[in-house]
């Protein structure tokens, strides 16, 4: 395999890591900052003998991955926020019915048409919270090129093995900053092949049967087996039902099949935690920033961590009041009015000593804004 | 029509202000001035994200002195029912609204409004500048592009899929005024509009519109582009009036003799590089075929 090193920006790296994922189908809108990623597939889908569409919005695009994965392709989208909005309705859909699939949205400023061209994290909550009704859901987001790779890899993985949507909350400047990516050799990362049932032709498949690690095997669907798929509330077999108990079965079956397996979910990266008196929470792009804070003042004595998520949604709380345990502060940098802000501070023990460094203007928050913020906070003025 | 406006009958009064963020060469630029004129100063412009909210540009070199509700992509004629309902409500029934989108915010993501506003006859005009793709964002498909055009999407042998034809579409709604245009040809879009305006319903205006940027060609050629289309037989200049259709203005004076091959259309223009010989003349036969039913009515 030749060229093993590009110089790229993070839409390409994602469209790179999907295909090493194993995608062969892609379905698209162009809005920005995320169209590069649909451009691209444009170019490379075919190559591999893939599929890819342009859709005539967001709604069907998210349909026709949710149709396509169903039928046993492994599938994604990308969008930017308007997008995602609109794409609500049919991400429920999948939760419901539990269909893999991969949905990008490389944020910028909202609410509505918002800064089409500028950074922003403001879509955080409507990951978890956008569609309705009760539910889980997995998010993720990476700060570079190489941890993206690997984060969007590793999205595609826990979609087939949880059946799941899994949503990887990119940004404006992650998604268009160009930076050196390593695409590394096929099987060096593991890839999570689709679990598929072993029923024979012929016999009774129940598609909404969990195994006992609560795993659901899947069937092509128009393949060897005939079943039905709705997002009603279903039994076993797939059709609708009202009756109380499997409804409450269900619901449960799909808040537990992600809220029990936090541990296996959650990725971070920790830097210079061990000692640190303060430590920076923070994600996506705004932890590049934080990063170099932390590795500047580190030089000049200051005891400063990092404690970069990678993991969103389900939100690692375990973790944080783990990591941020010993700290005499903790920042959460991000650039939102404090949406993981919220959910340390219900994390960590002592909420009083959590605060929030963040710019909402569309402009990336610089080190020097957070050198500024944490000045205030420690008493040093700015 | 009665009178046939001309360069010295066209008000003088700009609705536009000169500079604007548009491309050079950008035909929206033309059909905007000329349309605005037509459509009057008591108007309201309901516009979905396109090239055009780019033209509008951003304060304080904002371009148009018309009320402008700048609405989501998807929702183009169902905010402007919104606006019509007030206004009627409040008895402004002269008022004009007027929604202008591209042909994505038209064909694609916006027909499911225009099609329920056509079907409940809200009384606007729907004007569509049809670039035959996705501009604002970079060159990609979209419903209306044309069959063998290369696009950021359809990169390798370009766009497999026909043109939607969408003032077909809309005329399917039986609403009574239905009308095609062409950037090249301004005065023209005037007078249909001036039109439209005289009619009560829905009334629906496409519009060729030539762009440089996205279609490959040098700035300076907008108009001559816009005119090949319609000279070579392939974009028809019509009008479809209470059902009926008619060859209106350039399109009108063409018969088989005029027309001139297609390909020299398509050689202006590097998007349609991937166009085999083989195709420009299935392309060519089409247009041939197409006409030959003209003549026959």
């Amino acid at each position: 395999m030749k060229n093993q090193i590009k110089f790229v920006q993070g839409n390409e790296a994602c469209v790179e890591a999907a295909l090493y994922a194993g995608l062969d189908f892609f379905a698209g809108y162009p809005i920005t900052p995320s169209t590069e990623i649909a451009e691209h597939m444009a170019v490379r889908l075919p190559q591999i003998g893939g599929r890819f569409l342009q859709m005539e919005d967001e709604i069907a695009s998210l349909c026709a991955i949710i149709g396509a994965s169903l039928t046993g392709n492994k599938v994604m989208t990308a969008t930017s926020g308007p997008g995602f909005s609109l794409m609500q309705e049919a991400l429920g859909y999948a939760i419901m019915t539990e269909i893999p699939c991969v949905i990008v949205n490389v944020q910028r400023g909202g609410p509505s048409t918002g800064l089409p061209t500028h950074a922003s994290q403001g879509d955080i909550n409507q990951a978890r919270w956008g569609t309705h009704g009760d539910h889980a859901i997995i998010a993720l987001t990476a700060s570079n090129h190489q941890d993206l790779f690997d984060i969007t890899v590793e999205a595609f993985n826990l979609a087939e093995t949880y059946r799941t949507p899994v949503i990887l909350m990119l940004d404006e400047i992650t998604g268009h900053m160009r930076e050196r990516l390593h695409i590394p050799k096929p099987g060096k990362i593991p890839i999570v092949s689709r679990l598929k049932t072993s029923v024979k032709q012929g016999v009774d498949y129940h598609p909404y049967l969990p195994r006992e690690d609560g795993r659901l095997p899947m069937s092509d669907f128009g393949g060897i087996h005939r079943y039905n798929v709705t997002g009603l509330f279903h039994d076993m077999w797939g059709f609708p039902t009202d009756n109380p108990q499997i409804v409450h079965g269900l619901l449960r079956h799909l808040l537990d099949k992600i809220g029990n397996n936090v541990h296996l979910i959650a990725k971070y990266k920790e830097y210079y935690l061990e000692d640190a008196t303060t430590i920076l929470v923070s994600y996506g792009s705004s932890a590049r920033s934080a990063l170099h804070l932390v590795n500047n003042r580190r030089n000049r004595g200051e005891r400063l961590g990092l404690l970069e998520l990678q993991t969103l949604w389900p939100f690692p709380y375990g973790i944080v009041r783990e990591k941020c345990a010993n700290a005499r502060h903790v920042l959460v940098v991000e650039m939102n009015m404090g949406q993981i802000l919220r959910e340390v501070k219900i994390a960590v023990e002592d909420p009083e000593k959590v605060f929030l460094a963040n710019r909402i203007d569309g402009m990336f928050i610089t080190p020097t804004d957070i050198r500024n913020i944490l000045r205030l906070i420690q008493g040093k003025g700015v | 029509m009665s009178e046939k406006t001309t360069i010295l009958t066209l008000p003088e009064e700009e609705l536009v202000h000169p500079g604007n963020r548009a491309c050079a060469g950008c035909g929206l630029s033309i059909i905007y001035r000329i349309g605005l004129k037509a459509l009057g100063r008591d108007t309201i412009l309901v516009v979905p994200p396109s090239c055009l909210t780019v033209l509008q540009g951003l304060y304080p070199i904002a371009s148009t002195q018309l009320p402008c509700l700048n609405v989501t992509f998807a929702s183009t004629a169902a905010a402007a029912t919104g606006v019509l309902g007030a206004l009627r409500a409040q008895g402004r029934e002269k008022t004009t609204v007027a929604a202008w989108a591209g042909d994505g915010g038209t064909s694609d993501i916006g027909i499911q409004a225009l099609s329920g506003a056509c079907e409940r006859g809200e009384n606007f005009i729907f004007i569509c500048y049809d670039n035959e793709a996705y501009m604002n964002t970079g060159v990609q498909r979209s419903g209306t592009t044309p069959q063998g055009v290369i696009t950021t999407t359809t990169p390798i042998r370009g766009k497999l899929q026909k043109k939607k034809e969408v003032p077909a579409i809309i005329a399917a709604h039986g609403i009574d005024y239905v009308a095609t245009a062409s950037a090249a040809y301004p005065l023209d879009l005037y007078d249909k509009i001036k039109k439209a305006k005289t009619i009560s319903g829905p009334k629906y205006l496409h519009v060729h519109c030539p762009c440089p940027a996205g279609w490959g060609f040098d700035p300076r050629y907008t108009v001559k582009i816009g005119k090949l289309a319609v000279e070579t037989g392939l974009y028809d200049i019509y009008e479809i009036e209470k059902g009926k259709f008619q060859l209106t203005g350039p399109s009108q004076k063409l018969d088989n003799k005029k027309r001139k091959p297609v390909s020299d259309y398509f050689k202006t223009q590097s998007r349609f590089r991937a166009l085999s010989k083989e195709r420009i003349q299935e392309i060519q036969q089409s247009i041939d075929e197409k006409w030959e039913g003209y003549q026959k009515n």
